[in-house]
């Protein structure tokens, strides 16, 4: 198993490092326009935060995994987790928000020892979307994690859960030996309860990032690739798939930089600049909280250690009438988000 | 003036060629996009299709088009390489054939 960026020491585990490269040297010279630039063509700068509807937050780094693209460099050697102090803050905000949606996510969230209590708690809340964002694979990895499917039927979370392929090969690539047939075990085990199941209320979406340098295909047919052939090779059911466009930091920053595919890559999200996309990008309707609990527009700005542009910039903070309306914070990152038919945590947005 | 024939930076530049011909070059890309869409093929075979077509004409700049193309669609390598069998096997049975005239023109002319 590899080790994070930041185990390794490496270079890019420096966010100001990251920003540098996003800054520099294509952008800097002027081959191709900023963000803000591309944006302000359209009159669309700054992009404004509206009403807050999708609460995500990151319950810690830590994760059973280490994936080539993932942008939190997770894996075991994080040890970054939230206590159960910032979730008590969290869910002061769960309950007075209006937020629609509320989306916990990691690493793996359920390797935080809190996890469980601190769903108990939200799920009180009456939250009306509960999206947990499991990778599959830690309900195979130890005993402990076996019952995951029944505790999330109990409190009908919506699990959202990454599978980038539906061969092995590519699976695996991207994820790790062994990824695809744990992943395709947790699946059945999730359909034996009723989750992914045609008509079933327990949501059941899959998540499809690329397996290398290049876009992600139309959500619409890829979700129809991806239901045959989970159905014929393993009669295996789920809701919707989500294409999310792999973004230019952390570890997919580095397998870009290292495999030579950055600049084009970067020409890639320009050139599929989708203009329309950028009003429905998530970052005006969600706020991400960090595992010590900060304020950040996205995950992503939350990884780039980019915090919101706001008096409030702490969860115990939290105040809606500063954060509704506040700049939004933007890098060349954000490409990733307007391309093609736009990238968000859910999928397409244009 | 570079130095190779092909220049991969070329490619992103192919929209280009409208700039000397307008009604020319639009016309050829909105038929290009037409013939690209879902229809009686679906847009995946027809990026297959691409593919093979691509080797066949020997296009770098299809090639990686296509490739990139297969990719973004969840087309597997193995799906890629079988199709450029085809290709090969319809380019290679194309000379093949013509083994058949060869054939002829010997029987014909010897004893």
């Amino acid at each position: 198993m590899i080790k994070s960026l930041h185990k390794r020491e490496s270079d890019l585990a420096n966010s100001k490092r990251q920003l540098e490269i996003l800054s520099n040297g294509i952008f800097r010279q002027g081959e191709l326009p900023t963000f803000k630039e591309k944006i302000s063509e359209t009159n669309q700068f700054p992009l404004k935060a509206k009403k807050l509807e999708i609460l995500q937050i990151n319950v810690g780094y830590m994760c059973n995994q280490v994936c080539e693209h993932c942008h939190v460099d997770a894996g075991p050697d994080r040890k970054e987790i939230m206590t159960r102090d910032t979730m008590l803050q969290c869910l002061e905000v769960i309950k007075r928000t209006g937020a629609h949606t509320l989306d916990l996510t990691g690493g793996a969230p359920e390797m935080n020892p809190d996890f469980r209590w601190f769903v108990d708690e939200a799920y009180e809340a009456g939250i009306k979307d509960f999206i947990v964002r499991s990778n599959l694979t830690i309900l195979q990895a130890n005993k402990k994690y076996h019952d995951l499917p029944e505790f999330f039927k109990k409190h009908n979370i919506h699990v959202v859960s990454s599978m980038p392929h539906w061969t092995r090969g590519k699976t695996d690539k991207q994820r790790g030996d062994g990824v695809f047939d744990a992943s395709i075990k947790a699946l059945k085990e999730l359909n034996a309860v009723g989750y992914g199941m045609p008509d079933s209320k327990l949501r059941l979406d899959l998540v499809y990032n690329p397996s290398g340098a290049f876009l992600p295909g139309n959500q619409v047919s890829m979700e129809k690739d991806f239901k045959k052939a989970l159905k014929e090779d393993f009669n295996i059911h789920f809701h919707n798939l989500f294409a999310i466009t792999n973004l230019p930091i952390s570890r997919f920053l580095d397998y870009l930089i290292a495999s030579e595919n950055y600049e084009d890559y970067m020409y890639s999200l320009v050139e599929s600049y989708n203009p329309s996309a950028v009003k429905n990008v998530m970052c005006t309707n969600t706020l991400s909280v960090s595992w010590d609990g900060f304020l950040y527009d996205c995950d992503f700005n939350q990884m780039l250690e980019l915090p919101v542009n706001s008096k409030a910039k702490h969860i115990s903070e939290y105040n809606e009438e500063l954060l509704e309306g506040r700049n939004i914070v933007t890098s060349q990152h954000c490409y990733g988000c307007t391309a093609g038919a736009g990238s968000s945590c859910q999928g397409s947005v244009a | 003036m570079q130095k190779t024939y092909y220049d991969p930076a070329d490619l992103r530049k192919f929209g280009k060629i409208s700039d000397w011909n307008k009604e020319l070059g639009d016309k050829f890309f909105d038929y290009y996009g037409k013939v690209f869409e879902e229809g009686a093929l679906s847009a995946r075979e027809k990026s297959l299709i691409a593919l093979a077509v691509a080797h066949t004409i020997q296009c770098p700049y299809c090639i990686d088009a296509y490739t990139g193309d297969g990719l973004q669609r969840g087309i597997t390598k193995e799906e890629m390489m079988e199709a450029l069998h085809v290709a090969a096997a319809i380019r290679g049975g194309a000379s093949l054939v013509h083994g058949v005239q060869m054939m002829n023109k010997v029987n014909k002319l010897e004893m």
